[in-house]
């Protein structure tokens, strides 16, 4: 179960859009994760480090706050492995395809104003709505 | 030396603001989403107060000629609201309401003792990386890698 947290949502909210505006003023880029992520997959020479130092970034922010804060997120004791893979195989095609994520339409796409954006960003709203319905009340798995 | 920093620095503000948010947990992204459960709206928060704050930095950044530590801007140059938008982007939501996981907790959830993470993301990487082979097998004239340069946001 989870509980409206409005105070930290906004602050974390506020922090995540602070960092889109950083790596925008000072590196010219998109803080898109699913972008900077399936562009690894490229593996073109020079094109690699700099995806590495943002993600690791994310990886050692996220691990500053549980490290000081507790509340690591563990795993749903009851949710299906199967679910998780198939979840990530359609994030990953979803997002190579949609060219963006939460982060890259959402944030930094709704941030510029791009119709593309809020057009993709209206859609993965919508279907992860359904979906949800879907798994949790019809199939009963949380 | 300082571009790289700044990369780094930004990843950290962003993973923390994940885990401050409570982004990284999925029940808490599911609660969002289920509608007809126990709502939740926090991240209908995390995401204005995100966009709050880039309408308004990026509105001045962008009028720079260029940003500080690099020679020029690196901006998504698609216009259009074409099919690869609009089904990547019905795909990328079911994927999302199945699992409660996107990207970008996906990749902080490496920090927590989790392992839902490490069934996630190579599953993210297999799917991704299957889409890029869809779009680069040669001889498929119909599907030449047109949204390849510049699309990804």
């Amino acid at each position: 179960m989870s509980h409206f947290t409005p105070v930290s949502a906004l602050v974390g909210g506020v922090l995540i859009g602070a960092a889109a505006a950083l790596l925008l003023w000072l590196n010219g880029r998109i803080a898109g994760v699913s972008g900077i992520t399936n562009g690894l997959l490229a593996w073109k020479r020079g094109d690699i480090l700099w995806r590495l130092l943002f993600l690791g970034g994310l990886v050692a922010g996220a691990g500053v706050y549980y490290g000081w804060f507790g509340n690591a997120p563990l795993a749903r004791p009851n949710f299906p492995g199967g679910l998780l893979a198939a979840g990530g195989l359609l994030v990953g095609f979803g997002t190579s395809f949609g060219s963006g994520c939460t982060s890259g339409h959402g944030v930094c796409g709704l941030g510029r104003l791009s119709l593309r954006s809020l057009v993709a960003t209206v859609i993965f709203l919508v279907t992860g709505i359904l979906t949800t319905f879907v798994v949790r009340h019809l199939f009963r798995v949380y | 030396m300082g571009k790289y920093i700044s990369l780094f620095v930004a990843g950290l503000l962003f993973g923390l603001g994940l885990a401050v948010s409570g982004m990284t947990h999925a029940s808490k992204v599911l609660g969002f989403l289920d509608v007809a459960g126990d709502w939740d709206p926090s991240l209908l928060l995390v995401l204005g107060g995100a966009v709050g704050v880039t309408v308004v930095a990026f509105r001045f950044i962008l009028r720079r000629p260029a940003p500080v530590l690099e020679p020029g801007f690196k901006l998504p140059t698609a216009k259009d609201i074409d099919g690869p938008l609009v089904v990547g982007a019905a795909v990328f939501g079911i994927g999302w309401g199945i699992s409660g996981y996107c990207p970008g907790p996906a990749i902080a959830s490496l920090a927590a003792p989790n392992w839902e993470t490490w069934v996630f993301l190579p599953a993210m990487l297999l799917g991704a990386f299957l889409h890029r082979a869809s779009t680069l097998s040669p001889g498929d004239t119909a599907h030449t890698p047109k949204s390849e340069k510049g699309s990804s946001a």
